[in-house]
């Protein structure tokens, strides 16, 4: 794939916002706040960073793997497999309506291309992720992992299981990434389970960790990415701490955890949509 | 009382079907070189010592993290690799239960989620460890297959054989030391129930340790005058059910019999197909709504009612019921 400016793709972002928001708006139902938040993370990694084929087979022998671990943001994951062409731009209309490939959790069931695992119950994808690495590695695949988790996911007990084993077997051809939006369902997370300093726990589980402190930038973000992969192969697992906000294009949805699962209202979408130009072309 | 016992299945030798699962996964080991060992830290329990000696490389200790070993397993499989997980039946299923629903049951994965030390015949550990409703949770699970063998000859077999299914499996096995009777050379069947005795008034249907107890059961109820049918249904998902309907289309009555809860096991697979099909009596041997406790295998077997003297006494009073 040749290669995009940042301003292109700032370009492809905007579209893919209008996607997420169009998509949820028509069911009433899914979760806009950390999809759109997430936004550049998705753009940067499946326009500029992943070696990845949208001709899908699920074995991707010498691709870059990406699982999604916070399966609830499957909007943003949709629409950039979609604008990426793993599938039509159309099937978009689907989401989360009966007998479609587009569940409210990203799931293998009726095949949809792009994706590699069923994830929604939390806590669960950075294992997946650590699996495929280390089967990359015992095929001599030199492909990266990535596996992106929420920060309130981060209160499961089988991440940080998964956070010891990665170190102990030095899986370091797994870049993950938690978007650190600070929120999560019931309130701020140093109300619901204060987090602390997620840093300091990666580094003593043996992690080599980078923050992206601007993660709703695009340069920002894609130079997170490239830093991580400078940092891999190294021997360690590599944690990329993504600080976004939630909600973030949309004035009224920003930084807060009230978008986190429900859907604008016509005139909230008109108004949302009103500061999001149409890049690409709508679905 | 087996040794003055015309049996129609005897043995010389006694071994525990861990040992059949590992001597199974070597084997697997050797023909796929796709097959890959994982181990929650109970590599010597389940016998998984001699496929990591051999192959290092696809060996994988996990640590006590059974919910990261079933994730990591469910992941490997993605580019082709087929896992072999092994841990305890109660920390192979209700423990991770979440997780092999997700990421492999719904997500269709190809991994072998190996559990030892099932049912009451773990012994001396008591009830903590005893799982009895872990078949009724894995039956449940759309995509999964559930296979319970009776002895190390069989265990292996189908150890062997579900390395070369394509699908979620699981595969139940146990810790004592147990009479082999079966065919070394036995060819198995994912799905195919075996007919191992064939008889008129009664079908006793059993799986895992229970057949052995089947197999002496039928030889106590002949020395009585009552011709009893041993079925051996090692896969209980998806479950032979021309088999069972053939069967009791034949004998009219049915008992089960199996280390497990009544709730969600065998006997309830075998309950519901009777009454869809063929309404007959059943009886159940297994254990009814309760845990274990500390004992030896034996004891805790006559204690919990799922000895041959129980299925004798079953299948009594299930041809009192036809």
């Amino acid at each position: 794939m040749e290669k995009k400016s940042i301003e292109q793709l700032e370009s492809v972002a905007s579209q893919v916002r209008r996607d997420i928001l169009r998509m949820v708006h028509a069911v009433q139902s899914g979760h806009p706040g950390a999809s759109l938040g997430c936004t550049e993370f998705f753009v940067a990694l499946y326009f500029d960073q992943l070696n990845h084929d949208s001709n899908f087979k699920m074995e991707g022998k010498g691709e870059d793997l990406f699982f999604l671990s916070n399966g609830h943001i499957s909007p943003v994951w949709y629409s950039v497999l979609a604008r990426s062409g793993y599938f039509s731009p159309e099937e978009m209309d689907t989401f989360r309506k009966l007998n479609s490939r587009l569940q409210g959790h990203p799931a293998t069931e009726e095949g949809l291309p792009g994706i590699r695992i069923a994830s929604g119950s939390l806590g669960q994808g950075m294992s997946v992720a650590i699996g495929a690495a280390q089967a990359k590695k015992i095929d001599g695949d030199g492909s990266t992992v990535y596996v992106l988790m929420g920060d309130g996911e981060q209160e499961e007990g089988q991440v940080w299981e998964a956070a010891m084993y990665a170190a102990h077997w030095k899986v370091d051809n797994l870049i993950a990434t938690i978007d650190l939006n600070r929120q999560q369902i019931d309130g701020p997370t140093a109300e619901i389970m204060d987090l602390i300093d997620l840093r300091a726990k990666y580094e003593s589980f043996g992690w080599e960790v980078i923050d992206t402190l601007q993660g709703n930038d695009m340069k920002s973000v894609v130079e997170g990415l490239e830093k991580a992969k400078s940092l891999s192969g190294k021997g360690k697992p590599v944690m990329n701490l993504l600080h976004t906000e939630m909600g973030f294009g949309v004035d009224f949805m920003v930084g807060t955890h009230k978008w986190h699962g429900i859907a604008p209202s016509d005139e909230q979408l008109a108004d949302a949509l009103g500061q999001l130009p149409e890049t690409i072309g709508d679905f | 009382m087996e040794k003055t016992l015309d049996l129609k299945f005897n043995y010389t030798e006694k071994k525990d079907t861990r040992s059949g699962f590992g001597d199974g996964l070597l084997e697997a080991g050797r023909k796929n070189p796709n097959v890959v060992g994982l181990c929650a830290d109970l590599i010597g329990s389940l016998k998984m010592g001699a496929f990591q000696k051999e192959f290092p490389e696809r060996f994988f200790q996990t640590g006590i993290a059974e919910a990261n070993m079933m994730g990591i397993a469910a992941g490997m499989t993605i580019n082709g690799k087929i896992p072999f997980t092994g841990t305890f039946a109660n920390f192979s299923t209700g423990r991770v239960y979440d997780q092999i629903r997700q990421s492999i049951a719904y997500s269709g994965k190809n991994v072998k989620i190996c559990a030892s030390h099932a049912g009451l015949t773990l012994g001396e550990d008591g009830a903590t460890h005893q799982i009895l409703e872990d078949v009724g949770m894995m039956k449940m699970l759309p995509h999964m297959t559930v296979i319970n063998p009776c002895d190390y000859n069989q265990t292996k077999a189908a150890t062997i054989a579900i390395a070369e299914y394509e699908g979620p499996v699981y595969l139940r096995f146990g810790r004592p030391s147990w009479p082999i009777f079966t065919d070394p050379a036995q060819k198995f069947e994912i799905g195919k129930a075996w007919k191992m005795i064939e008889g008129t008034d009664v079908t006793i249907f059993a799986t895992g340790h229970l057949v052995w107890e089947a197999v002496v059961a039928e030889a106590i109820l002949r020395s009585e005058g009552i011709s009893a049918e041993v079925i051996n249904i090692h896969t209980i998902k998806p479950l032979d059910e021309e088999a069972i309907l053939d069967s009791v289309a034949k004998t009219g009555c049915a008992v089960t019999a199996e280390e497990h809860q009544y709730n969600g096991g065998l006997g309830d697979s075998v309950a519901q197909t009777l009454a869809r099909h063929n309404p007959a009596p059943v009886e159940y041997v297994g254990v009814n709504d309760s845990f274990g406790e500390s004992g030896t295998p034996t004891q805790l077997l006559e204690k919990y009612g799922l000895n041959a003297a129980n299925i004798v006494a079953a299948a009594k009073k299930v041809l009192a019921r036809k």
